[in-house]
């Protein structure tokens, strides 16, 4: 090392020890959460993670559209409605659509959860943690910092491709869903919980403990929906009363039912009978008060995160 | 002026293992103190405490008279853990920058370059951490404790990974921090190293101070040595005081004296005295204390 007794201060530099020339004025806490966020985005960028990503995803909508070209190409042997009424390119659509839907939430969770899942106890065993928290960086902002990298990147993710799937579904079918901001919306505040899940499980368990239960908690959410659809081709009121519940319980499954609903809001008669009777049919509607539902389980998610956070010895 | 550093009665428990069992230390400004002990003996739990790392069970710590973990007493400190990492795709220069926003500090590039430069990485800004030794990023670490120029610095085991002209760097970089009035905390296990550098240290064992002091305080008298004929004879109770005396004995009976040795205990004579006279933890306790932590 240079001998620091000999060694010229720079000009500007506040000399070793020395109060620097304006004293440090430690950031609030968006701006501390916005620095977290920035360096988390920073590192998925370094660590090509949208790289993969993009070369994935491009993989997924080459398949998707071969599909659904198809898809269409089978159901141009109907030349429009049927004589029950029923149109098939909107039938093939709306199915189309609502396994893009499925396939990009399930995307979205694996970006989501692998991006947070070892945010704190992983990285404290690692000791990436503790030089951060020995700065004036309060737990919660660093947990909404982790929180807001993480949502930067799946929030755009789901929605841009979601959108992408539609368009490649109105190219090659010439089917537009019916509406197309809620179900992007959905889907982008579905990754936002399960993002905020992840965060908080990582608070304690370990890396891969955590990556399992959220993941599991996931499945048992599409497993809900399920029963929801069962329950509406069977008529079960009870199996549809648990079916709601664990969906609102896990609203990330409720949103993405939303979603699905939304896709063919406007459609009626009997080629809504036949969308309901297909494998993304009888999707249940929230309405506002789903919206409000989720994002009061957003903040008590973030909330019970940063208690658990506060309580706990790095 | 408030100590850079005041513990008073401070506890920690984990689950039943008792880490620390009512330390008491007060660091004034500008001074270098060094904390030793034994594995598990609970320096690392006292110094992380001190960051707002870990929760007291009880008593309290100051950091320049705010309390430890509030945002006040974190912007006057520095800190580098004894087992840390920064992110490996990251660049030394780009850790800084996220050091210095978090802080606050206004120090821009000037102050990373001084900072690089001042532990010998001035000529390595872009070298991502994952691509340094483990000697690098542990000067890179205490470049990163020096961001935003802390008064109070917690350095924890800082050269465990530094060789020997490394060590001798570190020292002469403490010595001019102390200069500047910058409090140093050093916890270390090399005891010749604490002993040269240090104004004070404290000896803990089992969650207790279980000796304080200036390192030649804690120092004993360890008898006379004199080589004669017949070979080395020990004084043991004599001190330096007595030398002349014993010579003039010796000469007087014949014997041809060839040389003296005043002898006095080591700092790590002291610290295996006062560790092994303290009540230590079961043998189990420590690695316990240590996996607790995380």
């Amino acid at each position: 090392m240079s001998d620091p007794t000999t060694r010229a201060p720079a000009t500007d530099a506040p000399a070793l020890g020395e109060s620097p020339p304006v004293a440090p004025v430690a950031p609030g806490q968006l701006s501390g959460a916005l620095i977290v966020a920035r360096f988390s985005l920073r590192e998925s960028l370094r660590r090509r993670v949208f790289v993969v990503v993009g070369l994935l995803t491009l993989v997924f909508l080459t398949l998707y559209g071969l599909a659904t070209w198809q898809a269409f190409k089978a159901a141009d042997d109907f030349s429009g409605p049927t004589e029950a009424g029923v149109d098939p390119d909107t039938v093939v659509g709306a199915t189309l659509a609502g396994l893009a839907m499925f396939a990009i939430l399930f995307l979205g969770t694996i970006l989501a959860v692998f991006l947070t899942l070892g945010a704190v106890r992983g990285d404290a065993e690692r000791g990436l943690l503790q030089p951060l928290l020995a700065r004036p960086l309060p737990r919660r902002t660093l947990l909404l910092g982790r929180w807001l990298g993480a949502t930067a990147v799946c929030a755009p993710y789901v929605m841009l491709i979601a959108l992408g799937a539609f368009g490649l579904t109105y190219v090659l079918g010439g089917w537009w869903p019916d509406h197309v901001v809620e179900p992007l919306l959905a889907l982008a505040l579905a990754v936002a919980i399960i993002a905020a899940m992840s965060l908080a499980g990582s608070i304690v368990l370990a890396a891969t403990a955590n990556g399992i239960a959220v993941f599991m908690l996931f499945g048992a959410g599409l497993t809900a929906g399920l029963l929801g659809q069962i329950a509406e081709a069977i008529g079960s009121g009870s199996l549809d009363d648990i079916a709601r519940v664990a969906t609102w319980a896990l609203p990330f499954e409720a949103l993405y039912q939303l979603g699905l609903a939304e896709l063919t809001a406007d459609t009626v008669g009997f080629t809504r009978l036949a969308i309901d009777l297909g494998p993304f049919g009888g999707a249940q509607t929230g309405g506002l008060g789903l919206w409000l539902w989720s994002l009061a389980y957003l903040v008590a998610v973030g909330a019970a995160a940063v208690a658990a956070f506060g309580r706990r010895d790095l | 002026m408030p100590n850079a550093l005041s513990v008073t009665g401070l506890r920690k428990a984990y689950g039943s293992v008792q880490a620390l069992r009512g330390v008491d230390l007060e660091l004034p400004q500008g001074e270098l103190f060094g904390l030793l002990g034994p594995n598990g003996a609970g320096k690392s739990t006292l110094v992380k405490i001190a960051c707002g790392l870990v929760r007291p069970s009880a008593g309290a710590v100051q950091i320049c008279g705010s309390p430890a973990g509030s945002p006040a007493a974190h912007a006057q400190l520095g800190y580098l853990a004894e087992l840390f990492r920064f992110p490996d795709w990251c660049t030394a220069d780009e850790l800084l920058g996220l050091h210095q926003e978090l802080t606050g500090s206004q120090g821009g590039l000037a102050e990373r370059r001084e900072l690089l430069e001042l532990v010998e990485l001035g000529h390595v800004p872009e070298r991502r951490v994952g691509a340094m030794s483990k000697g690098m990023q542990q000067r890179l670490g205490l470049a990163q404790a020096l961001v935003g120029a802390p008064r109070l610095l917690l350095l924890d085991e800082p050269t465990s990974a530094l060789d020997p002209a490394g060590r001798h760097a570190v020292r002469s970089l403490l010595e001019r921090l102390r200069e500047r009035g910058v409090s140093v905390l050093l916890n270390s296990h090399l005891l010749s190293e604490v002993e040269l550098v240090c104004d004070r240290v404290a000896i803990i064992n089992g969650g207790e101070v279980v000796a304080a002091g200036a390192p030649a305080q804690l120092s004993r008298p360890g008898g006379v040595e004199v080589e004669t004929a017949a070979g080395v004879r020990s004084f043991a109770a004599a001190k330096r005081e007595d030398a002349p005396r014993i010579v003039r004995e010796l000469v007087a009976a014949g014997d041809d004296v060839f040389a003296v040795r005043v002898l006095s205990s080591t700092l790590e004579d002291a610290y295996l005295e006062a560790v092994g006279r303290a009540p230590g933890p079961p043998p189990d306790e420590p690695a316990a204390v240590g996996e607790a932590a995380l």
